[in-house]
């Protein structure tokens, strides 16, 4: 009996100190940021690799996205007789939840998985190792500029899912079933919110940003250096960072809404 | 002047966790010498490099390098001592996303304010010392493991540091390569007037070109001299190491119950 309840202390402090070493990578991350930020062509290049290269992904799921959302839309509303109303109901799914959520949700398993496999690795072959002999810091030259790369990339991200999606649910609704294009357009433009409901997608997909990255990099930096090691800690991104990432919707969302 | 003493390890005790590694090292280490460390696998030979290179800090005792104590540094100073290092990796440890060239140029855009054509000299300089100016092109993955090493090893050397560590690099190596970075590591050397310091365990190798070895085991030195010396020497340690016996003062076996019980005879 006493073994049960010792393994669920040892593995919450397990847990515990894991999530205390992600907050000191983090901080370590801010002070070696300046450092980086004097080579920021380095982040570019990371944005190209987990921004440029996982558009195709965001783009064609936003469009499905949008266009089930364009017909599940209808339907429900057309019983209430308020199927113009279609165009709000799909910009404001989009703009204040699918957005940030689906987009992070692919960004965890397009480009979260990408950096911990590849930081992880290069551990593994002791390039991380090399790199402090050589007197540069790895925080500085690899996870910094990987760091400010997702959260720069995850808004854009974000924000182009959001697109794509109306316009998915703009070919369902209006050329495919028929609906007002005027009417569609235009209760849109009266009802989404630029403070409010804009800004606050934006918010979120800044903090999924910052957690998907922390997320991936620190298991990355932590995994153990064995291809065993490396492959666990690639799952655990995607599995870690999808529940950080439908935790903190529920937070974000209870807040806005209360403001 | 320069100090002839370049490292030096004194009264060195290091453990992980629970497990201690190291009781009681000394060592020193002179300028313009190749000096081996020898000894059986996971006696902690590697970790005497990174305590030298600073990336762990000792228990108790101290490691000097060019007569700053290395634990005793910040991250600046650090720094600034492992600049005067360059280390070879067990397994060469060449950045995968970099091309040879760009491997070896490296450290020197780091470091330096070199402009782009002086660069091209010195890491085609540097490759040209290893043989391997041709292949500069090449991305790590079409590489031998003997080429990659000596890429690795060219990415050493690109500042002329003044201490050179080589972990293992004869390790998992065809005749011929290990031949060749046998006369690398003797030329690199002397044409740089660096330190060497080579953890191994090649008997053969090491006793043909070092000029000093120390032999660890059990967390101490337990035999140090001249290839020479060290081949008189009648401690029964060394005879094992040297002839290579399977069991002596080494055990084959890892410490384990009476094989009677555990069969449950
Ligand atoms: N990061 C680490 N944490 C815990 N133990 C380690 C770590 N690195 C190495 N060790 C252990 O320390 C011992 C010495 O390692 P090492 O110096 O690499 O040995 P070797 O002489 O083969 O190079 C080994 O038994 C190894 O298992
Ligand atoms: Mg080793």
């Amino acid at each position: 009996m006493l073994t049960f309840f010792e393994n669920i202390g040892r593995g919450l402090r397990l847990k515990i100190t894991r999530l205390g070493a992600a907050t000191r990578l983090f901080f370590t991350i801010i002070s070696y940021s300046s450092e980086s930020f004097k080579r920021f062509n380095l982040t570019i290049r990371e944005i190209y690799f987990t921004g440029v290269l996982s558009l195709i992904i965001i783009i064609v799921s936003a469009f499905f996205v949008g266009m089930v959302l364009g017909l599940q839309g209808y339907y429900t509303l057309q019983k209430y007789g308020s199927s113009e109303a279609i165009g709000v109901l799909v910009a404001l799914a989009l703009v204040r939840e699918l957005g940030p959520v689906v987009t992070a949700l692919l960004f965890a398993g397009r480009a979260g998985t990408a950096i911990t496999a590849e930081i992880g690795l290069m551990k593994a072959t002791e390039q991380l190792s090399a790199m402090e002999m050589m007197a540069v810091s790895p925080v500085a030259r690899i996870v910094a500029p990987r760091f400010w790369a997702g959260i720069i990339t995850m808004p854009l991200l974000a924000s182009i899912f959001s697109m794509v999606g109306i316009i998915g649910g703009y070919v369902v609704a209006v050329p495919l079933i028929g609906v007002d294009e005027g009417a569609f357009w235009s209760q849109m433009q009266a009802n989404v919110d630029f403070s409010y409901d804009i800004v606050n997608g934006f918010i979120k997909s800044l903090v999924f940003g910052i957690a998907c990255t922390i997320i991936a990099l620190f298991e990355g930096y932590d995994a153990p250096p064995t291809a065993e090691g490396v492959s666990r800690a690639t799952t655990r991104t995607v599995v870690t960072s999808s529940l950080a990432v439908l935790g903190l919707d529920f937070v974000l969302t209870s807040f806005m809404l209360s403001v | 002047m320069k100090k002839d003493l370049i490292v030096s390890i004194k009264d060195l005790a290091f453990g992980y966790a629970e497990r201690q590694i190291h009781r009681k090292i000394n060592m020193n280490f002179h300028r313009g010498k190749v000096v081996a460390i020898m000894g059986g696998s996971g006696c902690g030979k590697t970790t005497i490099l990174r305590l030298i290179g600073g990336q762990i800090k000792p228990t108790s005792g101290q490691v000097e390098v060019d007569g700053k104590i290395v634990h005793e540094q910040g991250r600046k100073g650090i720094y600034e001592l492992r600049r005067k290092m360059g280390m070879l990796f067990q397994h060469g440890a060449l950045f995968s996303d970099l091309s040879v060239y760009e491997n070896v140029a490296f450290p020197i855009r780091e470091h330096t304010d070199l402009n782009e054509a002086v660069i091209k000299d010195l890491v085609l300089m540097k490759l040209n010392a290893v043989g391997l100016r041709g292949a500069h092109n090449l991305m790590p993955t079409e590489l031998s493991g003997g080429m990659a090493r000596r890429v690795a090893l060219a990415r050493a050397v690109a500042l002329d540091p003044d201490i050179i560590m080589y972990d293992e690099p004869f390790a998992g190596l065809d005749p011929i390569s290990m031949g060749v970075i046998c006369d690398l590591i003797r030329t690199l050397n002397d044409a740089l007037g660096a330190t060497s310091i080579i953890v191994t365990h090649d008997v053969t190798e090491t006793f043909a070109f070092a000029d000093y070895i120390y032999f660890i085991a059990d967390g101490i030195v337990a035999a140090e001299g001249s290839p020479s010396d060290l081949k008189k020497s009648q401690l029964p340690f060394v005879k094992q190491f040297i002839y290579s016996e399977k069991d002596g003062p080494v055990p084959f076996h890892y410490q384990a119950n009476e094989y009677i019980s555990d069969l449950g005879l």
